[in-house]
């Protein structure tokens, strides 16, 4: 082996002097020139000479002109005493639970730096544990809502608690008549028996529960409880006019037991069929394999010739309802007995009779319905709610409190609310902040958002979830429950309450077990502890088959209100997240509209965004513009609630939309959201914030559907795959390049989208939203197609039958057209065209096969976007943050608490798009570097594949053979594997599965 | 000296002596500046006024004060770049190619013609900067070292290629169009009685003193550049088109679109050219230097460009036909039947339809007639890239992404305004400095002008003109 070569620093080191000795472990060997005096000024004494002196002064008068500048005043405070387990930069997860008038999520909240950012599925949970709802991803914002009450308010004034304590606690005790508690469904079974406690004292108490959207008449069908659907054991599932994937009930939940039979592979290619009766276009109505339109007024008469055909008596369809398609659903139907289901979203209580009847009849009950473990998100008892609005007006109600409820707003009575609250000697508003009910309040004793406060749930019997706060009250709120608690006079905390009231159900030593609890957030050993109110039914489905058919068809048009599922009944409707979100159907955003059938559309001489003039029965006026919306069944129109709000309370949706309760009415002790109405034609048009205007696939392959009969009968031939003509035959487009593959070293990450588990609910868009800082931009914005969105889903309708390439007509939807979705953000091609068009090469591949964009070196001049054949590039045309042309979170200091951290805002002027986040990637391969180690499938998720309610999405590295993606990638090539423009040949990392339809 | 056939049309009418060209050039230079020519600077400059304010707005709000949307990324922006440049193609043809070829009809055109050349070129390098999200960063467009590392331009992009081009055209054209001023600059500083002009044009004519080094030194510089621009002629529109044809975008990505685009521009730039020329010559009196003959052989020019860009519009509804690519099939059916048929129609009128009329001789030798069909062609050439632009973007691959592009005041106010820009910059042109080549025009004369004494025979055909009214020898030299 050869001597290392030994390099001399100078000549010195190579004669090692003494002097080079002494100062070679100095940086600096040479003597610094610091204090140093001329060698022949004997006498001098000073040791700074004057050059030196100059010097300092030169440098202090610049540092001093530096200082003098006016720097920006950054107020950082630093942790002096870091508080355990908060790392900076680091996330802390907490297991929560989401519930808000039916939608139930138990929840992991993401949290950094003590604020929670994100709200993630919790895995642990049987119920929810593959996806969040969309109203659940954005009800992080809600926390940091500017508008929520500050601080209690007596007689409107702001008030301290201790006068509100003070104030009530004087008046209860001398109260003379009735206490009620109003709320909506009350799914927390501590909270529940606090009430029970806190009326107890009272000698005439009553908590009165009622909801927005009312499930009364399913639950009076079902002695007070909601049915333990199943919709994984149905093969065969009838819904007249339900839509449990969007809005009935409890969507998520149901939506994740619905698609796992809908999920299909080579080894067990069966799915259920569905068949949906409905009026408006709902998102499950999108989904059904048959639909078909009914008006609201046919419901009883479908359901009960469903019901004579299922228990023999013979029935047929009813008049103007497709014979064939009832036909087929009773034959199915009988064909599967004991694997059907049959589900309404009715609330007269005849037909909710029929349906269970016919459950019932066709052996539901312990298959498709798990009668052990019924629903409890919904308990709202309509005549329960009438009857205490006739006893307010009656002025026999002493003291009033509204939680989770708003019926000066949201009931059909809502006059009779207003006027019966004048004669209420209290009432007290837990509001959040002040509503319409609230401000007809005496006090209100501000709730915390859930993200502040403690509490547990019951959603279905034996499924128990508790919520954590996660940052303590940003403002001067109280949890309702300890409101309660104080004004029992309890000095318990309502935390220990919870405590106390879980021993019930503790095993073994209890402090673990509530730690595991509170750590799992969910507790599934069967135990229960929610107690609801049983009834009997006291009519006979029979008595109800016969008085459908006797009910006269409805004349003139039937107007329907509805629910939509970004929306709700209209709590939480001042989110700008939500509001921008985007209708699965409508594609829709900020404000509500009538949906109209084309026929009389056309009759009317409507286009869309004229305003309508809707006149109810009893003669209110309701003014919204028109929407021609496919699918909506003739002679009906839908308006949805939760708009028409004039409050200074929700700036973000006030001014938006129309009341849409006006419509609903009060029929048979229950609140019917249909009524016969009115229309016409106003001169003033109001535009509609739509995201997608182009509602037709025009014949185009870019988004690719099958029956299950092909399917069953050769997998590969589901899927068109184009190919290239070339002189050595048809070949795959990829094989023909004049590009350069990239090579992929380390890992590939990609993604498929199973179109056929797709249901179209957008929960993943809002997902993405959040963790990416994406700017919501307003309605205007919205109208001038300049959403950022960086996921969509695409809608397309089928179009009316036309001639091949008769382009004209192919942009005309059919009237009741299948509905197919196709979520869609960058398909970071790996020859992608936006790369090779910027001029400053601010947009390029990873090595990893993302298409990265570099924020700060793009100068913007768009053509990427233009260049990009999946439209999917999102342009920065103004300042979104910091402007107040922008008023939303990203501008005030509350609202930018949600952003994420580890992601960049935008600035003005730059390009943006899906970046398959990267964020999580370079976090999920530092986490495993540190452990020294691969990352594992499934450690990586992006947002909207985590968020999923019906795992569609499959995020993961292609390179890795063991991968889920890699697995599905092999086993579905050549069946139902495709990529969208495969023939422009840009490669996409993206692959959908192609949609199977079980056609009847 | 070239031969000159003598039944050509001579070149400069009106029996001109080398003292009558000076004085007629030099006249508007001179003379005080007369009420027409102060209205019209007047009306330019509110132009001005609106670029500025439309400018100041997109700067200052940013790019959403524009109508674009996220379907339709360029609209008004990249039309008005193109229908600029493309505007400034026939200057530089005309003094460039046609020197080259040794058209002395040229001469008196190709002095207005080059200065519109570059005046358009800066009204069109505007618009990639200003269409940029944050123009305060394009230098980041030049391969500029820097300290960001490997940080580099993407040479792989059209848009790069646009930034080499529009800036080597620009310089070319500018140094070509001032060489060409130097001599007319020292014959208006040798006139100049007041101070100040003298001392300006002194500046400005850098010591030309005429003689015959300096003549031969012009006229090798001005072959050498005439050499340099004449395939920047060809290249400039070409690398233009290469932003579209190098997509992907259904209506953009055609292998049809150099030759296309560079017949358009010239197609459009000798519409502007005569436009001007056909206002100008009016105003300043100068029929005899710029006649008839040159607007009709400027006609011809345009009936054959405007063939070309007719045919070659037909040619691309065969190709999407004959592809069976179904995407340009759509895209191509809806420019034409779509939402934006209004403006397919009006380009094809305007482009293809109204200049046919210059078969007719009459038309083309119409003043008037000339004047209308040129602005149609403006018009038409400025729709041909909206069309291009828009409806191929608006309607491309997935029909969830369709949308419609309107434009917002701002829009519309910077195009207004850099036609505002263009007609200050030409306004000024034209008040201080001499329109016309004096040089190049004198150098013609004795072959080319026509001898007015003897007119009684003139006749109005072609080649009726009788040989001895184009002899010279009448000619009395200055």
């Amino acid at each position: 082996m050869q001597d290392r070569i030994k390099y001399w620093k100078g000549i010195e080191e190579l004669e090692n002097t003494p002097e080079f000795a002494k100062h070679a472990h100095n940086e600096f060997p040479e003597f610094l020139p610091l204090n140093e005096t001329p060698a022949d000024s004997k006498s001098s004494q000073v040791s700074a000479p004057r050059r030196d002196f100059l010097k300092l002064l030169g440098f202090g008068l610049a540092a001093a002109t530096l200082a003098s500048c006016e720097a920006p005043v950054r107020k950082a405070i630093p942790y002096l005493n870091k508080p355990v387990d908060v790392e900076p930069g680091v996330a802390n997860w907490y297991a929560s639970t989401y519930f808000s008038h039916g939608d139930y999520n138990s929840v992991l909240i993401k949290t950094r730096e003590g604020r929670p950012i994100k709200i993630e599925p919790n895995p642990m949970s049987s119920i929810t544990p593959l996806g969040t709802s969309p109203r659940a991803q954005g009800s992080v914002l809600n926390v940091y809502d500017n508008n929520r009450l500050r601080h209690p308010l007596i007689k409107g004034k702001e008030a301290k608690w201790e006068q509100v304590d003070r104030d009530i606690t004087s008046r209860l005790s001398g109260i003379n008549g009735k206490v009620v508690l109003v709320s909506s469904t009350v799914a927390s079974p501590s909270t529940k028996q606090l009430i029970d406690e806190f009326g107890s004292r009272f000698g005439s108490f009553e908590h009165v529960t009622y909801d927005a959207n009312s499930a009364s008449a399913l639950l009076a069908a079902n002695g007070g409880t909601i049915p333990g659907y199943d919709f994984s054991k149905a093969n065969i599932i009838v819904s007249v006019g339900a839509d449990f994937l969007g809005s009935w009930i409890a969507p998520t939940p149901f939506a994740k037991q619905y698609i796992q039979n809908r999920k299909i592979t080579k080894e067990s290619a069966v799915m259920s069929r569905h068949y949906q009766f409905e009026t408006i276009l709902s998102l499950t109505g999108a989904n059904a394999d048959v639909r078909v339109p009914i008006k609201p007024s046919q419901e009883a008469a479908l359901v009960a010739a469903l019901y004579n055909s299922i228990s023999g008596q013979g029935g047929s369809a009813p008049a103007n309802v497709d014979s064939k398609a009832f036909a087929a659903a009773v034959r199915d139907l009988n064909a599967n007995k004991g694997k059907a289901l049959v589900v309404s979203g009715s609330n007269d209580p005849g037909v909710q009779t029929m349906v269970t009847a016919l459950n019932e009849a066709l052996g539901a009950g312990g298959t498709t319905i798990d009668t052990a473990a019924p629903y409890f998100v919904k308990q709202g008892n309509d005549a329960q709610m009438l009857r205490f609005i006739e006893d307010m007006n009656a002025g026999t109600i002493g003291a009033v409190f509204f939680y989770n409820a708003n019926p000066a707003y949201d009931h059909p009575l809502a006059d009779r609310v207003a006027s019966g609250l004048t004669k209420v000697g209290l009432k007290v508003s837990f509001a959040e902040r002040v509503d319409e009910t609230a401000l007809l309040a005496d006090v209100v004793a501000p709730d915390s958002n859930y993200l502040e406060s403690w509490n547990d749930y019951e959603p279905k019997r034996g499924f128990l979830s508790l919520a954590q706060p996660v940052i303590s009250p940003i403002f001067k709120t109280r949890q309702m429950q300890d409101s309660l608690l104080t004004w029992s006079g309890s000095t318990t905390t309502y935390y220990d309450y919870i405590r106390n009231n879980w021993r019930k159900v503790a095993s073994g030593d209890f402090n673990t077990f509530w730690d595991k609890a509170v750590h799992d957030g969910v507790l599934e050993t069967g135990a229960t502890m929610l107690r609801v109110n049983t009834t009997a039914n006291t009519i006979t489905a029979a008595a109800a088959a016969s008085a459908a058919g006797s009910r006269a068809a409805g004349n003139g048009i039937e107007a329907v209100v509805y629910e939509k599922v970004q929306i709700g009944p209209g709590y939480e409707v001042n989110n700008p997240y939500l509001q921008e979100a985007g209708d699965p159907i409508t594609k829709s955003t900020w404000g509500n509209y009538v949906t109209m059938p084309r026929l009389m559309a056309e009759e009317m001489k409507v286009v869309q965004g004229d305003v309508l003039r809707i006149t109810t029965a009893n003669g209110k006026t309701i003014e919204a513009p028109a929407l021609v919306q496919p699918g909506q069944a003739p002679g009906t129109v839908g308006l949805a609630m939760g708009y028409g709000r004039d409050l200074e309370s929700m700036p973000v949706v006030r001014g938006l939309g129309a009341n849409a309760f006006p419509i609903t009415t009060v029929a048979n002790n229950a609140v019917s959201y249909s009524s016969v109405v009115k229309i016409e034609k106003t001169d003033a048009t109001s535009p509609i914030a739509q995201m997608q205007t182009h509602h037709t696939i025009m014949d185009r392959l870019v988004v690719q559907e099958n029956t299950l009969a092909n399917y069953q009968a050769d997998p590969k031939k589901v899927t068109t795959y184009i190919r290239l003509t070339t002189h050595d035959g048809p070949v795959k487009p990829a094989t023909v390049s004049l590009w350069d593959d990239y090579e992929y070293k380390n890992h590939h990450w990609g993604m498929v989208i199973d179109l056929n588990s797709c249901i179209g609910c957008g929960a993943c868009t809002l997902s993405c939203n959040i963790e990416n800082n994406i700017p919501v931009v307003g309605k205007a914005e919205v109208i001038n197609r300049r959403e950022m969105h960086w996921m969509r889903i695409d809608r397309y309708y089928s179009a009316k039958e036309h001639e091949e390439k008769d382009y004209a007509e192919m942009e005309h939807p059919a009237d009741n057209p299948s509905v197919i979705f196709q979520p869609m953000m960058c398909q970071h091609c790996n020859h992608a065209p936006c790369e090779t068009v910027c001029p400053v090469a601010a947009t390029m591949h990873s090595s990893e096969g993302i298409n990265q964009m570099a924020y700060n070196r793009c100068v913007g001049t768009r053509y990427c976007a233009n260049n990009c054949p999946y439209k999917v590039r999102r342009f920065n045309w103004f300042a979104y943050a910091n402007n107040d042309k922008f008023d939303y979170n990203m501008n005030n200091d509350l609202g930018k608490m949600v952003l994420n951290p580890d992601v960049v805002v935008r600035s003005r002027g730059v390009m943006e798009k899906c970046s398959f986040c990267v964020q999580r990637v370079q976090l999920g391969k530092l986490e495993a570097k540190r452990e020294n180690r691969r990352p594992k499938d499934g450690e990586i998720v992006s947002a909207c594949a985590q968020s999923c309610p019906t795992d569609a999405i499959i995020f993961g590295d292609m390179l890795d053979p063991e991968s889920r993606i890699s697995q599905v990638l092999a086993k579905e090539e050549g069946e139902r594997a495709f990529q969208v423009l495969e023939e422009i040949n840009v490669q996409p990392n993206v692959t959908y599965l192609t949609k199977i339809r079980n056609l009847a | 000296m070239q031969h000159v056939s003598p039944i050509r049309e001579p070149l400069v009418t009106g029996g001109k002596t080398y003292h009558d060209i000076t004085e007629d050039v030099c006249r508007q230079v001179e003379a005080r500046p007369n009420m027409r020519w102060a209205i019209a600077l007047a009306v330019a400059l509110v132009g001005f006024a609106i670029f500025c304010y439309s400018v100041y707005r997109t700067l200052w709000y940013g790019i959403g004060e524009w109508g674009l949307n996220k379907t339709v990324g360029w609209a008004w922006d990249i039309t008005n770049f193109v229908w600029w440049v493309g505007i400034g193609h026939a200057g530089t043809l005309i003094s460039a190619i046609l020197l080259l070829f040794r058209q002395k009809w040229r001469t008196s055109i190709n002095r207005a013609a080059e200065a519109m050349t570059i005046f358009a070129v800066i009204c069109a390098a505007m618009f990639p900067v200003l269409h940029m999200g944050r123009p305060w960063m394009a230098l980041w467009v030049l391969p500029l070292p820097n300290t960001y590392g490997s940080l580099w331009v993407n040479f792989n992009s059209p848009l790069l290629w646009d930034v080499f081009a529009i800036s080597t055209y620009f310089s070319v054209s500018l140094v070509f169009w001032y060489i060409g001023l130097i001599p007319d600059f020292a014959t208006i500083r040798d006139r100049a009685t007041g101070p100040i002009a003298r001392r300006a044009y002194a500046v400005l004519s850098f010591g030309w003193t005429g003689s015959a080094k300096a003549w031969s030194r012009y006229e090798t510089v001005s072959l050498i550049l005439a050499g340099l621009a004449t395939p920047l002629v060809l290249s400039v529109h070409t690398i233009v088109s290469f932003d579209f044809a190098t997509s992907v975008i259904p209506g953009w990505h055609t292998t049809i679109f150099p030759p296309y685009f560079v017949a358009g521009a010239i197609f459009s730039g000798f519409a502007m050219v005569l436009t001007l020329m056909i206002i100008t010559r009016k105003v300043f009196k100068l029929e005899d230097y710029i006649t008839l003959e040159h607007i009709e052989s400027m006609n011809k020019v345009i009936i054959l460009t405007g063939s070309i860009v007719g045919v070659a519009y037909i040619t691309e509804f065969f190709i999407a036909w004959y592809s069976q690519v179904e995407y340009e099939q759509y895209a191509f059916i809806n420019r034409a039947t779509g939402p934006y048929w209004w403006a397919y129609w009006s380009m094809m009128t305007c482009n293809v339809i109204t200049p046919q009329l210059f078969w007719f001789r009459s038309i083309r030798r119409s003043l008037t007639a000339t004047f209308i069909i040129t602005i149609f062609v403006n018009i038409g050439m400025w729709f041909e890239r909206f069309v291009i632009i828009v409806t191929s973007l608006h309607r491309d691959y997935l029909p969830s992404s369709w949308a419609m592009f309107s434009p917002t005041i701002i829009d519309v106010g910077i195009y207004v305004g850099t036609i505002g820009l263009f007609f200050t910059l030409f306004l000024l042109f034209a008040k201080f400095f001499p329109v016309i080549n004096m040089a190049e025009v004198k150098a013609i004369l004795k072959s080319s002008s026509e001898v007015k004494p003897h007119h009684q025979r003139h006749t109005n055909t072609m080649h009726g003109t009788p040989k001895d009214s184009n002899s010279n020898t009448s000619h009395s030299n200055e």
